[in-house]
């Protein structure tokens, strides 16, 4: 894989449509990186579900609100930004899915995954919005991720 | 590929075959309609087979969870059955492989009702 810098980014509608896009994106992207499938497969999840939260707890299918979907690759990193014009999450009320009392939640399971599957979780909420950066290394370790919620 | 279901009965039980992707949207929807329906119906005996499901996010996740506590609620029991790498993998992640019952042969599953 050549280390040379590039970055494309979308400007999406908040509609399940562009969940399904942004999915499709990663994965084309991250193979054209030659990531393998099974990275492939942990980006593209990743990015569903960073779409799935600025589409549906960001900017709540509001049809006048955006999301704004990067790509980037800074030096070994495919670094991912997905930016919405919600409110802004409170990190500090999102619980831990895999506590017994909420093993059998229907919904809360989005940024583990994330975390699971990426290097880096970055999650930036303000009050115009919410900004996740997601990081995968070339060759990066599977084990686990990390996160540097600001 | 959207999400495609079929069952069919088995000594009582209902196996329900699912197809395709459970995301959100239209494949939680559609596995959400069918066992509320199989409920409905008092088939309160159910087995979801995963095998042909190639994708799952966290909707479908919690969609799972969804189907197996409703389904606990009104007396009846729901299993899984043939998980693909990738579902078991994040049945393991998540904690919900031991949640579930998940089974790996369709007699043994059938069988295994009370």
């Amino acid at each position: 894989m050549a280390m040379t810098e590039q970055r494309v980014s979308y400007t999406l509608d908040s509609s399940l449509d562009t969940i399904d896009s942004a999915e499709e994106k990663a994965t084309r992207i991250a193979t054209e990186l030659g990531f393998g499938d099974d990275e492939v497969m942990q980006i593209s999840m990743a990015v569903r579900e960073g779409a799935v939260n600025a589409v549906l707890h960001g900017n709540a299918y509001a049809a006048d609100k955006k999301v704004t979907l990067a790509f980037e690759r800074i030096g070994d990193e495919l670094v991912v930004t997905i930016r919405d014009q919600g409110p802004g999450m409170d990190l500090s009320k999102i619980p831990n899915p895999l506590a017994p009392e909420n093993l059998l939640k229907t919904s809360g399971r989005g940024i583990f995954l994330m975390r699971s599957f990426m290097d880096v979780v970055e999650i930036r909420p303000s009050s115009t919005g919410t900004e996740l950066k997601l990081i995968k290394r070339v060759h990066g370790t599977s084990e686990g991720g990390k996160e540097a919620s600001q | 590929m959207t999400m495609k279901v079929g069952s069919r009965q088995i000594d009582g039980v209902t196996i329900v075959d699912c197809s395709g992707r459970i995301t959100l949207g239209e494949g939680s929807v559609i596995l959400r309609d069918t066992v509320r329906d199989l409920l409905s119906k008092g088939n309160k005996k159910i087995v979801l087979n995963l095998a042909d499901v190639n994708y799952i996010d966290s909707s479908g996740i919690g969609e799972l969870v969804s189907a197996f506590t409703t389904t606990k609620n009104q007396g009846g029991e729901l299993k899984l059955l043939n998980l693909t790498k990738k579902v078991n993998d994040l049945l393991q992640i998540t904690k919900l492989y031991t949640v579930f019952d998940v089974k790996d042969d369709e007699a043994a599953a059938v069988k295994s009702f009370k």
